[in-house]
């Protein structure tokens, strides 16, 4: 059987199963559109918000983000764990005792102000859709690897799935299709994994493997790395990072963001009690440990297996010769993800650290420049190549990629289209709209916001690789904020909550512009984007954590300056701090 | 009536105090093991390298699951010793 048809089987059967559940789980209510009912076990919830969370982006790019980086990219690794910390003590039981179906639903009701509200759904809509394109180009990049259509069509491919069982099921059908998803991408992301670690150390547990023996050289598995690379002119992959306040700011940002993410935070709406909500977040921390503790050690293993591909004698040997590079490397190379210029002639590849500190030896040894470039991306779903597996293991790494994209779209649509049903249709324009008409325009809204990131999927206004940090920085800086202060004090008012949320923003936006571009239009940026230019070291990419504390500070000086909250307004900070009184879901 | 305020009062100061800790403990093992405090740790051998960097690549992860489980356990019982749960 060609690989091309093992693919095919392996996506057609995950996206059947999809297909299936969305049957099954038809949404009838509003209730069951928006939070699945209300029902749904802390266990089954974890799994989902597990999917929901990790996206393409955990699931292909970070063990690439990490190999390349080593040390430094740990920032990922606690950045988006130790949000959930965050979540499961500050925000989301609260919330579910709050008992409604949406982010600025809160902010509207504790903030007393249809301007809060409208604000909170601007800050949400312009995260999710940022965070959505990159699942929409992720899902089509995917296709038009494994499944050999070019990209666009990926995208409609992805986009039709998508819909079917978003719109049809909406949070319910979400739900146990993300059950479904996360089993997928995690068996397909453990297995290579196993695999790849038997051969390099004596265990088969990933996580254990990366702080083993490596079995070829008798040495610890990482002192081997380190010193390959350094043998190469890279930086040791253990090295400590000198610039450690941006180290600090970015791990918070993301924090910070994490917890702050609508997509994510309505999840805990869907679990039966205030209880569940504080249990299932410690399960979807578990899911999503599965992954995240074997992620560095695939990115550490696939950096020495690489390494090792081309220089098979040792980094001081002569490396391989082109016309004996391995399968994989040709097949990649095709995709253009695999980039090879036999710069100083001799039919070998050389791959180095073309740095001037490297300059001298690299003379002394011939070589004339770095002659292979490899995409950081490519690292997970080539591993099963680079390891040799067999090729349904690849089948399956098609089909766990795509789930981690799908699950991830779906969660960002229908965060995107309950804040355009419910918040803005129902919430301002018509009140009085029925149950039966507001299911209708949440579907609806599903549609088109389904078509939009398929169009931005496909058009990426040349941002994608940014598109992630701001989606971060808004979430920070903006929604975590003023829902913590929701919470946790009664002092804030509306004015104080409204101006806090667009000083965060205004000045997260401002600082990510400057460095990267006006509105990311290229070239406009006021000024180039180094370290020696940021405000204190602090990179745009960190700035989400600063924006977070002027929100904060904003709306306690406006508060402390203007009127007390209202009587009712300090009963409902009061109820949703204790679980007993009014239970489940308020239907509307 | 009072009464019931103080219960709810003391159950959320009570609430408070265990975030506190265990924003501590967050803290320390994220932000202090892994990065700030990593050159203090340079001298405990963890497989090939540090104990910072077993702290910032698996540490904290496993550290966080501990603490979010710990706060619904204790929550939850807090909940029922206060006789406020649903």
């Amino acid at each position: 059987m060609s690989q091309f048809t093992i693919n095919l089987l392996f996506v057609g059967a995950s996206f059947a199963l999809y297909f299936g559940i969305a049957i099954w789980a038809r949404a009838g209510s509003t209730k069951e559109f928006y939070v699945a009912g209300g029902g749904v076990h802390p266990v089954m919830n974890g799994m989902a918000t597990a999917a929901d969370w990790m996206s393409a982006a955990s699931f292909i790019s970070m063990a690439g983000l990490i190999a390349a980086g080593g040390y430094a990219n740990s920032t990922f690794l606690m950045g988006w764990t130790g949000g959930y910390v965050l979540l499961a003590m500050l925000l989301a039981p609260y919330l579910r005792k709050f008992g409604k179906f949406t982010v600025p639903d809160f902010i509207g009701d504790r903030f007393y102000s249809r301007t809060a509200r409208l604000v909170a759904v601007a800050c949400l809509i312009a995260a999710s859709v940022t965070y959505v394109i990159g699942q929409m180009t992720g899902a089509g990049v995917a296709f038009s690897r494994f499944l050999e259509v070019d990209k666009d069509t990926g995208l409609i491919i992805a986009a039709v799935v998508v819909f079917f069982y978003a719109v049809l099921g909406g949070m319910k059908g979400i739900t146990y299709t993300q059950v479904a998803q996360y089993c997928v991408l995690i068996v397909a992301y453990t297995i290579p994994a196993v695999f790849i670690s038997l051969q390099l150390t004596d265990t088969f547990i990933p996580a254990v493997g990366l702080f083993s023996e490596h079995t070829q050289s008798g040495m610890p598995l990482l002192q081997k790395l380190d010193e390959v690379v350094r043998e190469l002119g890279f930086r040791d992959y253990t090295a400590d990072v000198d610039n450690k306040l941006n180290m600090v700011l970015f791990t918070l940002s993301l924090m910070i963001g994490t917890a702050g993410l609508p997509h994510v935070i309505i999840r805990f709406f869907t679990v039966p009690k205030v209880a569940d909500a504080r249990w299932s977040a410690g399960w979807a921390l578990v899911f999503i440990a599965l992954l995240y503790l074997t992620a560095p050690a695939v990115a550490s293993m696939a950096r020495l297996n690489l390494m090792t591909t081309i220089y098979p004698d040792g980094p001081t040997e002569n490396s391989i010769a082109y016309d004996e590079r391995p399968d994989w490397i040709q097949t990649w190379e095709q995709t253009g993800l695999i980039q090879y210029e036999d710069k100083n002639g001799d039919g070998r590849i050389q791959f180095y650290n073309d740095t001037p500190a490297f300059a001298e030896e690299a003379t002394a040894r011939g070589w004339a420049g770095n002659e292979l470039n490899v995409n950081r991306d490519i690292l997970v779903l080539a591993n099963p190549e680079i390891a040799n597996l067999p090729s349904w293991v690849i089948g399956l790494i098609a089909a766990g990629g795509l789930a981690a994209a799908l699950s991830t779209a779906a969660g960002l649509l229908l965060a995107i289209s309950s804040a355009i049903s419910h918040d803005l249709i129902k919430g301002s324009i018509n009140p009085d709209i029925t149950e039966k008409g507001e299911l209708l325009a949440a579907r609806v809204s599903m549609f088109f916001a389904i078509i939009i990131a398929t169009y931005l999927g496909m058009n990426p206004p040349g941002f994608a690789a940014q598109v992630v940090a701001l989606a971060f920085g808004i979430a920070a800086a903006s929604i975590f904020p003023a829902l913590m202060m929701g919470i946790f004090s009664k002092r804030i008012n509306s004015k104080g909550a409204v101006l806090g949320m667009l000083a965060g923003l205004g000045s997260t936006l401002v600082y990510i512009f400057t460095y990267l571009g006006w509105f990311f239009i290229p070239e406009t940026n006021t000024l180039a984007n180094t370290p020696d230019n940021w405000l204190f070291g602090v990179s745009p990419l960190s700035f989400g954590a600063i924006g977070a504390v002027i929100n904060f500070a904003v709306a306690f000086l406006v508060s402390s300056m203007t009127e007390d909250v209202p009587e009712e307004i300090q009963e409902l900070v009061e109820s949703v701090r204790y679980p007993k009184g009014a239970g489940g879901a308020v239907d509307h | 009536m009072s009464d019931h305020t103080q219960n709810q009062e003391n159950y959320w100061k009570a609430n408070v105090r265990l975030i506190f800790g265990c924003l501590i403990v967050w803290a320390i093992v994220s932000y202090g093991f892994g990065i700030l405090l990593r050159p203090l740790l340079s001298g405990i051998e963890v497989g090939g390298t540090d104990l910072g960097f077993w702290f910032a690549q698996q540490g904290s992860i496993i550290s966080f699951i501990g603490l979010v489980f710990f706060y619904a356990w204790r929550m939850n019982s807090l909940d029922k010793e206060f006789g406020l749960e649903e």
